[in-house]
């Protein structure tokens, strides 16, 4: 009986996680990087256009996604330091779950104080 | 004698489905499903028996020793790279099904047999032998605390479960992989040993230690529990301080 096509997906623990995330969060923040170089350029061109450009960042939507590219941010800094860690810190394999749930619970935070913040000044135009 | 009240070991029904293959009449792999009557006492490979003694005869699978010695049996049970003959069932959830695959990364000949070629070439490549200039004359006098800086490293049967859980060398054939490596940290931690030179000089490669992602799959999946992931994280610190 053919259940499923492909094989099993692997079922790593927090170090395989982390890696998928860091990777995920480094290909968003990089296209976020590749649109704010090109949209910042452009006042170069015409500072009109890039009025335009900016203005046209001012909705709900745009707004939403500034928030998951600070957890994005947060989320890659900080594994960043983790991943560091690991390799030039001698107990950082010992601990690296712990402080993989150590870089959640900042970014968890981080981004649960900033929402509120930002969403005021979201909807507030 | 025969109305005694001999004890009932409890038996159960388990599932387990097998991704199978054969080369000479299939094109893509398929998952086929056996139930067989089982004990508390029985592991993965005595289902994996069961079934081939019993049910169906052409399964194919490695196993030499049959109890986590000679490193034959490594299969992805569940998702996670193991030894069959490690693996009790009862540790397993057996109200669903046992999903048994060949470990991944390396070429399928047949259901769970892979070509284990191109692993065994990344462990010859680190030159896994003792590299010394004197005459074997005598014995080779080392301190406990020497032969403690290595020890975990020696642990290695060649299963394969490591190097085939880490998701670098799923896309990557070329890496060295884990294995490799561990076996590499077993010499050039060696204070005995006049090779750790040539053996950082091999790893320090754009497919040696620094494809490391830190996934943990490797130290996760070891059967012998060698800290896989910390013995790479070594191999690299050599690398840069330019000696063991």
């Amino acid at each position: 009986m053919a259940i499923r096509p492909a094989g099993t997906l692997y079922r790593g623990k927090v170090g395989m996680w982390s890696w998928v995330l860091h990777r995920i969060s480094g290909v968003g923040i990089f296209f976020f990087l590749l649109v704010h170089v090109l949209d910042t350029a452009l006042v170069r061109v015409s500072p009109e256009a890039y009025n335009i450009v900016i203005e046209s960042y001012k909705t709900p939507v745009v707004g939403l996604a500034e928030l998951g590219l600070v957890g994005a941010i947060l989320f890659h800094g900080l594994n960043g330091l983790r991943v560091i860690a690991i390799d030039f810190w001698s107990k950082g394999t010992k601990y690296q779950a712990i402080m993989f749930w150590i870089v959640i619970a900042i970014t968890v935070l981080a981004v649960a104080a900033f929402t509120p913040l930002h969403l005021a000044r979201v909807f507030s135009h | 004698m025969a109305n005694a009240a001999a004890p009932v070991i409890d038996s159960f029904t388990v599932t387990l489905i097998i991704r199978r293959f054969n080369p000479e009449v299939d094109s893509e792999p398929k998952w086929v499903d056996y139930d067989v009557e089982m004990y508390g006492t029985d592991r993965v490979l005595d289902a994996l028996h069961k079934i081939k003694w019993e049910q169906d005869g052409s399964l194919t699978f490695r196993r030499s020793c049959a109890h986590g010695v000679c490193g034959s049996d490594a299969m992805r049970i569940n998702g996670r790279n193991r030894l069959a003959c490690k693996t009790l069932i009862k540790d397993l959830d057996i109200s669903q099904p046992i999903y048994v695959e060949p470990i991944k990364g390396l070429p399928v000949e047949k259901d769970l047999i892979v070509d284990m070629n191109p692993f065994y070439q990344a462990y010859k490549d680190i030159n896994p032998f003792l590299i010394a200039s004197d005459k074997p004359t005598k014995e080779r006098l080392q301190s406990p605390e020497d032969r403690a800086r290595y020890d975990d490293t020696t642990k290695c049967i060649l299963c394969a479960a490591c190097t085939t859980s880490c998701p670098v060398f799923w896309t990557d054939g070329q890496y060295f992989g884990p294995a490799a490596i561990v076996n590499a940290h077993r010499f050039i931690f060696d204070s005995r040993d006049e090779g750790a030179e040539l053996r950082i000089d091999i790893l320090n490669d754009k497919e040696g230690v620094w494809r490391c992602r830190t996934t943990f799959n490797c130290t996760e999946a070891c059967p012998r529990g060698i800290e896989v992931t910390k013995a790479i994280a070594e191999v690299k610190q050599a690398i840069l301080r330019g000696r063991a």
